[in-house]
């Protein structure tokens, strides 16, 4: 990844999260997490569930109001926008692909207009030939006909609703797509087909995506950096080929130890690493430290030296 | 029984189900065996008949399913055969079946040591302080923490990878012959996963049971399988040994459900894809089902459906391209390469079967 000339599109500072302030049943879902998205990059965020990683997409595409923290796309601070001008063009800029496709299309709607829905609150066709024209250029680029417009979501299999959904994501030409497991309710020859739809789009149209999922080896296939979310808190941040050749924090270690993997050789001598997560709350304070160039790890002041070490150990620091 | 290794042997097996629009034809002509004590995996999507095909050994089909043709052998009984009476003392005693989800298999307003000790009331009459007790050493055996304390919990105060595992314990609490597992770690996360695979293996070796495990996930499988059948269109096009069906699969489908799963190691810019949607069943195709989809098609796989050619004594598959007459093919990249692991596998062994002899041959001399 190019650092030097990427843009930040996306800027998360110290975002908290909670559910039921100040209740005896307060949940901490997002606790304090803190990164950055570049444009055109995907991010992977991966965790367990429960993790807070589709708190966290939610929180960032405002559909909560954050408990705390802050939100900046585009360098302009999301929680400032008045003017419902300024509102609307966020939420067109930032759109989102949703894990199930048979809860997230509305039966009742013919698919051009699930697809057209935010053209029209959007205004972006002239006239309704423009918009039937716009749907059934988006039907084809997703890889569905444009005479599949006027039927109804339940005539469609699982993945072709998947692309229904993108297509409605990309009608109002967005810059940045949340996608939140798109692809785990679908089968495994079916997965890969949406996989290389999203990162074609991702190439012709320059598009930022933020790649929730809990399946690790599709979050690595697809994405440029990887966060690792535990208990709503951000681990380790570093890019995808990096993360998987030399986890730093014992709990990326042990989640990748446990992802089954499709040779029956490398699973018989499988070892897995167990992960004790009560030592995160000894009471140290712990922040996201760059242990590395790029390579980020939640450590308290004196484990820094720890995690080091074991970075020189995998020659990730030059010196 | 053909094969007295054998534990459960599905011969032609073929299930309608009733629709307004017609008759799906669910399971196509599926005939397998089981042997004692080991695990036999189906992969295949879903609509494949995986789950319907352990549904009708366990007589739990819905009302409008139609068994047209076939017989299930189970200890030289046809349980097709079997009144609804009979195959509710083979349930939960000879057969258990684990179910995908933990969060609606287990019944909310039960304590678990009571949903744990029930199976043994009904099949065995035990009482209940008896079967409690037991209840609570199944508990301990599946790795329930403080069980003395939990017994008397209801099923909402356990997570998912808890409850599974009483899902487990009520299901093995009868020790039974066969265990059929319907996806039984999709629903949890790949720490809890491993957990889970860990515990049935280890139980599987203390109570030498055969398990039927049920997944879409090729990784599961390479870990958990000693044999795989894959099955696709409500048909198996190839089964064999974990590593014949890993490392030198033949049929088209399995090379595109392998190489579609992106490893670890997944460099490419565009992951393989099996193009198109399976076919319908209400209509199936008349030739090879996967015809269609396939790229390596040849003329006669839309006219007529394949035999099993076979491999290996162990491993058949269902595809003209094993046919004599047949064009020689290239298989996907990443299938090459797996194929010439096995190749390298095979050597190996060969090697050390030559040394083992010329070892036995000294001896001999001496």
């Amino acid at each position: 990844m190019d650092y030097e000339n990427a843009k930040k599109i996306l800027e998360v500072k110290h975002l908290k999260q909670y559910f039921n302030v100040g209740k005896a049943d307060e949940v901490r879902a997002v606790d304090d997490i803190s990164f950055d998205i570049y444009e055109g990059e995907t991010f992977g965020l991966v965790g367990e569930s429960g993790s807070g990683k589709t708190t966290a997409g939610r929180a960032i595409l405002h559909l909560y109001e954050p408990t705390a923290g802050e939100i900046l796309f585009d360098g302009k601070n999301v929680d400032n926008f008045t003017s419902m001008e300024d509102k609307a063009e966020f939420h067109r800029k930032m759109q989102m692909i949703f894990q199930d496709p048979y809860a997230s299309l509305n039966p009742r709607m013919k698919v051009k207009d699930i697809v057209a829905e935010g053209i029209d609150i959007n205004h972006l066709a002239k006239d309704d030939a423009d918009r039937t024209n716009q749907v059934e250029t988006l039907l084809e680029t997703v890889g569905l006909n444009k005479d599949h417009s006027s039927r109804y979501p339940h005539e469609f299999s699982g993945g072709q609703r998947q692309r229904i959904g993108i297509a409605r994501a990309l009608a109002v030409h967005p810059k940045f797509v949340i996608a939140d497991e798109p692809i785990s309710a679908l089968d495994v020859s079916i997965q890969a087909q949406v996989v290389n739809l999203m990162k074609k789009l991702q190439r012709e149209q320059n598009l930022t995506y933020l790649f929730i999922a809990h399946d690790l080896s599709m979050v690595k296939y697809i994405s440029d950096r990887i966060g690792v979310l535990h208990y709503g808190r951000m681990l380790e941040i570093a890019d995808a080929d990096e993360i998987y050749a030399h986890p730093l924090h014992d709990y990326t270690k042990s989640l990748l130890s446990a992802v089954p993997v499709p040779d029956p050789e490398f699973e018989r001598t499988r070892q897995e690493i167990k992960y004790d997560a009560s030592r995160e709350n000894d009471g140290k304070e712990r922040h996201l430290v760059e242990i590395a160039p790029h390579h980020y790890v939640r450590a308290a002041p004196d484990e820094i030296d720890m995690y080091k070490q074991r970075a020189h150990a995998a020659s990730l620091l030059k010196e | 029984m053909d094969n007295e290794k054998d534990i459960l042997e599905v011969r032609n097996l073929e299930v309608n189900f009733k629709t307004y629009a017609g008759d799906v034809k669910a399971i196509r002509n599926v005939s397998f065996d089981l042997r004692k004590g080991e695990t036999l995996a189906i992969v295949g999507e879903s609509g494949s008949g995986k789950s319907v095909t352990t549904r009708t050994i366990m007589g739990l089909n819905a009302r409008n399913a139609d068994i047209v043709n076939g017989s299930i052998m189970y200890k030289n009984e046809d349980l097709l055969k079997k009144s609804d009476k009979d195959m509710e003392g083979i349930r939960g005693q000879d057969i258990a079946e684990i179910f995908q989800d933990p969060m609606t298999s287990l019944d909310p307003t039960m304590r678990i040591g009571r949903q744990i000790a029930e199976p043994l009331m009904i099949h065995k009459g035990m009482k209940k302080e008896k079967a409690l007790a037991q209840a609570l050493e199944m508990m301990k055996l599946v790795g329930i923490t403080d069980a003395e304390n939990r017994i008397n919990d209801y099923p909402h105060q356990f997570s998912g990878g808890m409850r599974q595992r009483i899902v487990i314990a009520i299901a093995l609490v009868n020790y039974p012959e066969i265990l059929i597992a319907d996806e039984p770690t999709t629903a949890l996360d790949v720490t809890i996963q491993a957990q889970i695979l860990h515990l049935m293996k280890e139980l599987q070796d203390k109570i030498s049971t055969s398990i039927i495990f049920i997944t879409h996930d090729l990784g599961v499988v390479a870990g958990m399988a000693d044999r795989v059948a894959v099955m696709y269109a409500g048909q198996i096009v190839e089964y064999g040994t974990v590593d014949e069906i890993f490392y030198n699969p033949k049929h088209p489908y399995t090379w595109g459900l392998l190489s579609s799963m992106p490893t670890l190691d997944t460099k490419s810019d565009v992951l393989p894809s099996i193009p198109g949607t399976p076919p319908d069943l209400l209509d199936p195709p008349a030739g090879d089902a996967f015809a269609a989809r396939n790229e390596y098609a040849l003329k006669i796989d839309s006219q007529r459906q394949p035999p099993f050619f076979k491999v290996s004594d162990t491993h058949y598959a269902a595809t003209w391209l094993l046919h004599p007459d047949a064009p020689k093919v290239t298989p996907p990249a990443q299938i090459v390469a797996r194929q010439k692991k096995f190749a390298q596998m095979q050597q190996e062994l060969f090697k050390q079967q030559q040394q083992s002899h010329r070892v036995e041959e000294e001896e001999e001399q001496q």
